[in-house]
């Protein structure tokens, strides 16, 4: 029994027509189409594109969430075993279009995704983490080295044989670290590095320093008798007993409390989640974390206008910046739609 | 300075009528350990001591602290000193270890930040511990509210005395290999070795209050400005751990006094480098602390001169930020740095991994990352609490299965992204 590959297409690869034709709503036909026929080739007897989805750059683009939703929808009915998208060479909206529906294949039916692109291609830094995205020249006049070397990524993956460095594999570095076990001890490693750094010799680092993008702060706040002023942490303050049970490291999910009329947060109402500090002085008394008493005072001596009435917590202790991202911008979007007109942000 | 260690081989662990060790076997008079743990009245009633074997289907959590059994039998002062023994200068004589066994330090929860240790299956592959023959302390305290630091304490203390009694009972048998060392003071370390570059060790360590501590003879560690160390101090117990939170990146004392960057860096000392001396720093919480204890211990590198230093932190997020001041401090003196840390990536990797950078650390070795999700399968034994899978770090309320697997972090397990290196994991980029 072969494998089965859904291949991805946009209008222009399927002869429907060029930017006039960009508009094309999605839609799947059994078999292959366009490129899809060297891939065919490439893949040989292990797999078979079982069908071809074709949908226009510009209809993709302005309608992501409808036409990647619709899109799954089609492909589930032909239990696919693989998805393969392009290559997009340095087409920027269909390298786009070729990375959101490897992302949301590989999010929501698990199996393995392949796309190619020219490096410089928006696509490649939008998705790179999703997909495996095999490099490529910036246009099609690649496309047949492009085509074998992502049949060859893709097969690799559905017999699920381990794969090589991206430089051996042929794909875009996706930036996600995988665990493995070395030869050497992590000690010995270093050292043996120290030595080759010392010396003057070559050495490569097992962690290139990310560079960060740091936030300015805002301004401060001009007019603190009229600010409703919100308390948000990461510092694990929450009811106690934990009810969200948001965890002591790596937390997954933020809590959402409603502290209206609570004038002092104490030992018996309040404690920490944080697994990651000296928590006694935080279970004693939470206001050292989330300082409510001092708010409230505030309030009521009219230096604010108001303390808004729900405090935001999770944990930062080991938790990943792509889950702190998204608490934050979903905690943001609730402030700003309740009136909230500044935050004080607590850590520990 | 010298000093010997008299190793005895560890390969069996019982039971039995009389504290000693024979023929590669370690005897356990069980009650005379419970006796001398129970003398502590921090400590509850219902103690144990049980064994936990390589290979066995045991699982040991939520584990505190890993020691192994030391004693010295000739030269200055005992070993933890501070702790368990007076506060003269170790590092010099004749010291007796019981190399293949520890002592775990168990039962009730300071705190969910202590670690799992498991026997046999794929957990055992991660962790330095299931190697090692344990003697288990499972503990409690007398008092069920008692304060934390207060039980914390004890069960330290108790590992400690554990380990102490142990390698004592065994102090009379001829050892199976003898291990010198030896370390020259500065003036004739400066006056060695002119062709080869001067080189130090600084020594990271965790020191953020309860769980989060270390101390130096005796000494918590967030009370002291970066100090000089020798290696040979840190093989007789001179840094003890109280420290287990996130379990799989804290320096257990085990891990200290068997440091292996220091191993390496020796056996390197006048090969590659020559190793001046190990400079001991802490990590604080506040930024005033953190930027005067790098600005402290970078300057001691500058003033003894060094050509460059190997660096290894301990924990993460925070610290990184200690770590990365160190770095770039003592790079922009012109003092080379090579980096030991850990990843917090994510369980799909696809995260930044330290909370900090600089563009000199480009020399950076990592024991892994810390997030990646095991599956502990079920065990036949259980030595303390597995229903704490669901509160320590790493873990999450549905950790612990109902066939009693447990699905945790990495992070979960004690010893498993080691900073001091003392595992063979490493993450690489795809």
């Amino acid at each position: 029994m072969s494998f089965r590959v859904v291949h991805y297409i946009n209008q222009f690869y399927a002869n429907i027509g060029g930017e006039e034709k960009a508009d094309y709503q999605p839609e799947i036909r059994d078999g292959v189409v366009g490129p899809g026929m060297a891939l065919k080739g490439a893949l040989g007897s292990e797999a078979e594109v079982v069908a071809t989805v074709i949908c226009g750059d510009s209809y993709f683009a302005s309608n992501m969430e409808k036409a990647s939703a619709d899109i799954i929808e089609m492909i589930k009915k032909y239990k696919p075993d693989a998805f393969v998208a392009g290559p997009a060479f340095n087409a920027g909206r269909y390298g786009t279009a070729c990375g959101a529906m490897c992302d949301a294949v590989s999010k929501q039916l698990g199996i393995p995704v392949v796309s190619g692109m020219y490096p410089e291609n928006p696509g490649v830094e939008m998705y790179k983490k999703s997909a495996y995205i095999v490099q490529t020249k910036d246009n099609a006049v690649d496309m047949r080295k492009a085509v074998p070397a992502m049949a060859k990524l893709v097969l690799k993956l559905l017999r699920g044989e381990k794969l090589g460095t991206p430089a051996e594999e042929g794909y875009i570095e996706r930036g996600v670290r995988k665990n493995k076990f070395y030869d050497k001890l992590a000690a010995e490693r270093c050292v043996e590095m120290f030595v080759s750094k010392l010396k003057g010799e070559p050495f490569e680092t097992e962690y290139k320093m990310p560079t960060f993008d740091r936030v300015a702060p805002q301004p401060a706040v001009k007019d603190m008798k009229n600010a409703v002023i919100a308390l948000v942490t990461s510092g694990g303050i929450c009811p106690k007993g934990n009810p969200d049970h948001i965890e002591a490291s790596s937390a997954s999910k933020y809590g959402e409390y409603d502290i209206s009329g609570v004038m002092d947060l104490t030992s018996e109402g309040y404690c920490t989640a944080h697994g990651g500090y000296d928590a006694t002085y935080a279970d004693q008394d939470a206001d050292r974390v989330l300082p409510v008493d001092v708010l409230r005072d505030m309030e009521k001596e009219g230096v604010i206008k108001k303390l808004h009435n729900k405090f935001y917590a999770t944990v930062g202790n080991g938790t990943a910046v792509a889950n702190a991202k998204r608490f934050g911008a979903e905690i943001v979007d609730k402030l700003v739609a309740d009136g909230v007109t500044a935050v004080i942000l607590t850590s520990t | 300075m010298k000093l010997e260690l008299h190793r005895l081989f560890v390969k069996a662990l019982k039971f039995g009528d009389k504290t000693g060790f024979a023929d590669g076997t370690l005897t356990v008079n069980k009650k005379e350990l419970l006796d001398l743990i129970s003398e502590d009245p921090l400590l509850g009633k219902n103690l144990d001591v049980d064994l936990a074997i390589p290979g066995d289907k045991t699982r040991v959590m939520p584990v505190k602290d890993v020691i192994e059994p030391r004693w010295k039998i000739e030269g200055k002062g005992q070993v933890f000193p501070g702790m368990l023994s007076d506060v003269e200068t170790v590092g010099e004589g004749k010291t007796l270890v019981l190399t293949g066994a520890a002592v775990l330090t168990a039962g009730k929860l300071v705190r969910f930040q202590e670690g799992i240790i498991d026997m046999s299956g794929p957990g055992a592959d991660y962790t330095p511990y299931s190697k090692t023959f344990n003697v288990v302390l499972v503990l409690e305290p007398s008092d069920p509210n008692m304060d934390k630091h207060d039980y914390e304490k004890a069960c330290r203390m108790a590992g400690l005395k554990a380990a102490g009694y142990l390698a004592k009972a065994c102090a009379d048998v001829k050892a199976d290999k003898v291990e010198s060392y030896e370390f020259a003071n500065l003036r004739d370390a400066m006056g060695a070795m002119p062709n080869l570059p001067k080189v130090g060790y600084l020594y990271m360590l965790q020191t953020q209050g309860l769980l989060h501590d270390t101390y130096l003879y005796g000494v918590d560690v967030k009370k002291i400005l970066p100090t000089l160390l020798s290696p040979l101090e840190v093989m007789d117990g001179a840094i003890t751990s109280g420290n287990c939170v996130s379990a799989c990146d804290k320096n257990n004392t085990y891990s200290h006094q068997n440091n292996p960057v220091i191993a390496d860096m020796l056996k390197r000392h006048g090969k590659d480098f020559n190793f001046v001396t190990c400079i001991v720093t802490n990590e604080n919480v506040t930024l005033a602390d953190k930027r005067r204890s790098s600005t402290y211990a970078t300057k001691l590198a500058a003033m003894l001169g060094l050509d460059g230093v190997v660096i290894t932190e301990e924990g993460f997020g925070n610290p990184d930020a200690d770590l990365i001041m160190n770095c770039w401090k003592c790079e922009r003196q012109g003092i080379k740095t090579a980096l030991l840390t850990d990843e917090y990536a994510g369980q799909d990797g696809a995260s930044q991994s330290l909370a900090d950078s600089c563009p000199e650390g480009d020399a950076c070795v990592t024991a892994g990352n810390a997030n990646e999700v095991i599956v502990l399968p079920p065990m036949d034994k259980v030595i303390g609490y597995a229903e704490e899978a669901n509160v320590i770090a790493g873990g999450w309320n549905g950790s612990l299965a109902k066939d009693g697997s447990i699905t945790v972090e990495l992070q979960a397990i004690t010893g498993a992204t080691s900073e001091l290196g003392y595992t063979k994991l490493g993450a690489y980029t795809i």
